[in-house]
């Protein structure tokens, strides 16, 4: 038995950056990952010789750049290479791309709808009204708005200013952009399908709302307020696949002394007189730690774990009322050659070098959810494709290539009962099928293949029913409300035990920011010798 | 249409090609442009001394047709546009309901309902939700013709000779519908430099044979194709603004803050507060006036010292009231002149500013505080641009 200033339970990258900020403050730091491997939904795996899967995420955007800063990430490996455009394949020959030209994407728009296409820069523009409002908060703690303690005004002030600095007509653009949902904001945009469709799928990626579900705009803003090197809402790739974040964040954290574990599942928290003091692993092993930080997902922290003194029942309720409904599901593909899609040239349109999605309109991505209402994969459903050996030299042998296809929407359970291995393959044949009417031929360039549907996915990640931000992104589940109200400054049931995963602000995705601000949170306790 | 590369030719484009020695393309609205061809003070020189040649084919235009034509412009823009007559060019800009400019450009009444809005950005969208409820129809039309700036002293002589015959009687700001060898030719006596100047518009298929007419006229050994830069320099002389250096438009601010009105922009000319009915952001604009004027002001500029007062704030006493947004040395002045935006209060010919100046010298950064007198614009007006 020995005794650290911080045990992390969960390597997943959330999990990492707080070890790596806690070690790199001089704390002592164990970090018990239940996997082989570490990363959690930011992972590389060699599934099938000399290819390289992303097996989860894919896209590296919303990484904070403070973050790969402070902890120097680069000189431990990380590098983001943007993406060239995007493309809308349709299954007649046509395709809508995008481009990071701007006149380029005018015209390409402007084949569709020269209003659209001019209506591109009010969207472009809303949107990043709503990024640089809110940017300045992802790194902070929310505050509590019911609480009169000096730091929590203080946040309120600052929240206020920023809102304030908008003007009104802004500020109630704001409050309609929370709520509203992505179709009525882009019909209030668009007319085209093409187009609405193309600019919809971030709305519902990881989801389980429709495009016309209220609160799906907000998915947007999520998806769109990452960076890449300053540029807002770009969309980056990282080199060796999503794996290499993970990696760079663990040689940060073991760089200043942290100790990582793995193969090491985390069963029990110790509770002695009221405080979390440690953790037993299923093997029965314990790790004593002044601060338990758990990265696992709100309903697992609470209900998942064994707590040695029992929590509030009623706060064992609220966990298992946590929205965090699966819907996403994943394929990884080992490709003999490059796909042909249909109209495109391979050898020189730069938006292959991006993600590739099939949306043809709102209308399909609502069909699309519809099915996944009714406990069943969407028979037609939109894919979020990525060809990171297009970018990457290192993901697959010369020549041939990885995709990674992306899912919305397939449920965790189905209506006839839980997934099976045949329900699986008939899954990853209804993907498999459409891409081969966006790229003929396509079927016959699978080498190997790695179905994921969320069952798969939490039992192999732990992201409870599969949903792959730790739970929804919904209004009453963001900022003071994440996960719960009264527990959204990363401290959780217990003194001593804290929350740092993607069910705390500001949420979901590849970000690092919960683990980053729950690191701020944990040292300030120590600071106060809350953590004797 | 294809869109296979960044950057388009415009239908001149493998024309300019063997002048464009510095090989020095850039962009403008997605079209290749040229920056300098090969000296950019003889490209200048020409605007001035002789007759220049610029492409504007990417310039972007909008034809509005329809019965409610002229009632529909005279909504959307500040001006009286019902006393544009046929044949008439008129300078104009248009606000959102703030009363902040949307964007300034050119409109040239072609006919009875039938007009064309020469602009920089993309307005398409701002233009259908005003036409909301009028008979009009709007058709971006960018594509439909190519363009040529004939700029300079001898841009009248060059017309003449290549057989425009009644090209002298053509009046300021007014246009003429006319066909030259069978092309038919859109001739406009307008121009972004401050000069005597033409600008002919025609179908893309017709480049080429103006082309070989202007280079065969004899005059043409005085004609001198010149890129953006040569033309940045004239403009500033002229007085004019340049969306996107010297204001950004309503429609393209992220920051509310950064709008401007046209008082603010010394559009005052450009605004009938007394023409009847109702245009948008007439109420703002009355309001802004009833409050005692713009905030801000853009002035023209002469700055003692010879070194152009790029991007400089402008002080008066110790106080911070303003910045540089163009400058650069008339040679044809010999002034040392800018455009710049500066507090109300500090916008009366003749006040006196400082300009902080920052000049590199052998890698030595030199900052001087240099005196900046309010003066009024343009800087340079020679009588023949308008005789
Ligand atoms: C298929 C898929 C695609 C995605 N695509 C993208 C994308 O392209 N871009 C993007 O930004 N985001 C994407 N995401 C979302 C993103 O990957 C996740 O939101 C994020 O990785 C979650 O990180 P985390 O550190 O908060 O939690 P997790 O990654 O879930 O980490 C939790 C860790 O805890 C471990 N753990 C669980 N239980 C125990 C236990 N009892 N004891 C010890 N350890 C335990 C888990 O094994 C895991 O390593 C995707 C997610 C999925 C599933």
């Amino acid at each position: 038995m020995e005794q650290f200033d911080a045990v992390v339970l969960g390597a997943g990258h959330n999990g990492l950056t707080a070890a790596a900020y806690l070690a790199r403050a001089g704390l002592k730091v164990m970090v018990l990952e239940r996997r082989h491997l570490i990363g959690g939904a930011a992972v590389s795996e060699e599934l099938f010789p000399g290819f390289t899967y992303s097996t989860c995420s894919y896209v590296c955007s919303l990484l904070r750049p403070e973050i790969m800063r402070e902890l120097d990430l680069p000189r431990h490996g990380l590098q983001v290479v943007p993406y060239e455009g995007s493309l809308n394949v349709l299954t007649n020959g046509e395709y809508l791309a995008s481009y990071n030209n701007h006149d380029r994407q005018m015209r390409e728009i402007r084949r569709f709808s020269k209003r659209d296409a001019e209506a591109y820069d009010r969207f472009a523009l809303a949107i990043q009204r709503q990024c640089r409002l809110i940017k300045p908060m992802l790194l902070m703690t929310p505050p509590d708005p019911t609480s009169l303690k000096p730091r929590d005004l203080r946040g309120l002030a600052k929240m206020a200013g920023i809102f304030g600095e908008l003007g009104e007509e802004q500020l109630y653009e704001t409050m309609r952009f929370w709520t509203m949902s992505c179709g009525d904001f882009l019909d209030e945009h668009f007319e085209t399908d093409v187009v609405k469709g193309h600019m919809a799928g971030s709305s519902i990626i990881g989801t389980a709302l429709g495009p016309y579900s209220p609160g799906s705009a907000y998915v947007l803003l999520h998806h769109y307020m990452g960076e890449v090197d300053g540029s807002i809402g770009a969309w980056g790739y990282a080199r060796g696949g999503m794996g290499a974040i993970s990696k760079a964040l663990a040689s940060a954290a073991q760089a200043h002394g942290c100790q990582i574990r793995t193969n090491a599942e985390v069963a029990h928290v110790i509770v002695k007189e009221g405080r979390a003091v440690g953790v037993a692993l299923k093997s029965g092993e314990e790790f004593y730690g002044r601060a338990i930080v758990s990265n696992l997902d709100f309903r697992r922290s609470i209900n998942g774990l064994e707590w040695t003194e029992p929590l509030d029942p009623a706060l064992k309720k609220k966990a298992a009322d946590f929205k965090i409904r699966g819907s996403s599901g994943k394929l990884n593909i080992a490709l003999d050659g490059l796909p042909n899609f249909v109209g495109i040239d391979r050898a020189r349109n730069p938006a292959l070098c991006g993600d590739i999605h099939y949306s043809p309109s709102l209308d399909y991505l609502e069909r699309a959810y519809d099915d996944w209402k009714y406990g069943h994969w969407s028979r037609k459903p939109y894919l979020d494709i990525l060809i990171p050996s297009l970018i990457d030299p290192t993901m697959a042998p010369e020549g041939k290539h990885y995709m990674s296809v992306f899912v919305q929407y397939v449920p965790p359970t189905l209506h006839d009962g839980p997934w099976t291995p045949a329900k699986r393959d008939a899954f990853g044949e209804t993907v498999i099928d459409l891409i081969e009417q966006m790229a003929p031929g396509f079927r016959n360039l699978i080498l190997h293949k790695q179905v994921r549907s969320p069952w798969d996915i939490e039992n192999e990640v732990g992201l409870t029913e599969g949903n792959i931000f730790q739970g929804e992104l919904t209004l009453d589940q963001l900022m003071f409300n994440r996960p719960i109200p009264g527990m959204a400054q990363y401290r959780g049931p217990r003194p001593g035990f804290y929350l740092c995963g993607s069910s705390t602000h500001p949420g979901g995705g590849v970000m690092g920011a919960p683990g980053h601000n729950a690191a701020r949170e944990i040292l300030l306790d120590f600071k106060a010798r809350k953590l004797a | 249409m294809k869109n296979d590369v960044n950057l388009l030719p415009t239908p001149f484009t493998e024309l300019l090609r063997p002048h464009n020695l510095a090989h020095s393309w850039e962009r403008w609205e997605g079209k290749l442009s040229v920056g300098v061809y090969d000296n950019d003070v003889r490209e200048y020189f020409a605007i001035r001394n002789a007759v220049s040649l610029y492409d504007t084919s990417p310039i972007t235009q909008y034809r509005i047709t329809g019965r409610d034509t002229a009632r529909f412009l005279d909504r959307l823009m500040a001006r009286d546009m019902t006393k544009c007559r046929v044949g008439q060019a008129v300078y104009a800009c248009w606000c959102d309901d703030a009363g902040k400019v949307v964007e300034d450009g050119t409109v040239f009444r072609l006919g009875d309902g039938d007009y064309l809005i020469n602009v920089q950005e993309h307005n398409l969208a701002w233009f259908e939700d005003t036409a909301y409820g009028f008979e009009v129809s709007i058709e971006d039309v960018t594509e439909d013709y190519c363009s040529l700036a004939l700029q300079g002293p001898l841009s009248r002589r060059l017309l003449e000779e290549i057989g425009l015959s009644g090209i002298a009687d053509l009046k300021f700001f007014r246009l003429a519908q006319t066909e030259l060898e069978g092309i038919p030719l859109l001739v406009a006596r307008t121009g972004f430099t401050g000069d005597l100047g033409y600008e002919l518009y025609l179908a893309p298929r017709d480049a080429e044979r103006l082309w070989n007419l202007l280079w065969a006229a004899p005059i043409a050994v005085r004609l001198v194709p010149i890129g953006s830069h040569a033309l940045n320099y004239a403009r500033i002389e002229a007085g004019f603004l340049q969306v996107n250096t010297d204001f950004i438009g309503a429609e393209h601010c992220l920051r509310p803050s950064q709008r401007r009105s046209p008082f603010e922009l010394g559009f005052d000319w450009l605004v009938d507060l007394k023409k009847p009915g109702y245009f948008v952001g007439r109420r703002a604009l009355e309001r802004e006036k009833a409050a005692g004027g713009p905030r801000r002001r853009l002035v023209g500029l002469d700055i003692e010292g010879n070194k152009p007062a790029v991007d400089s704030f402008l002080y008066a006493g110790n106080k911070e009231v303003g910045r540089v947004t163009s400058a650069f040395w008339s040679p044809i002045c010999k002034r040392n002149i800018a455009l710049a935006t500066v507090e109300a209060g500090h916008d009366a010919l003749g006040t006196e500013l400082r300009a902080d100046i920052w000049t590199t010298k052998e890698l030595k950064i030199e900052r001087s505080m240099r005196s900046a007198r309010v003066v009024p614009r343009p800087f340079y007006d020679p009588p023949h641009k308008k005789s």
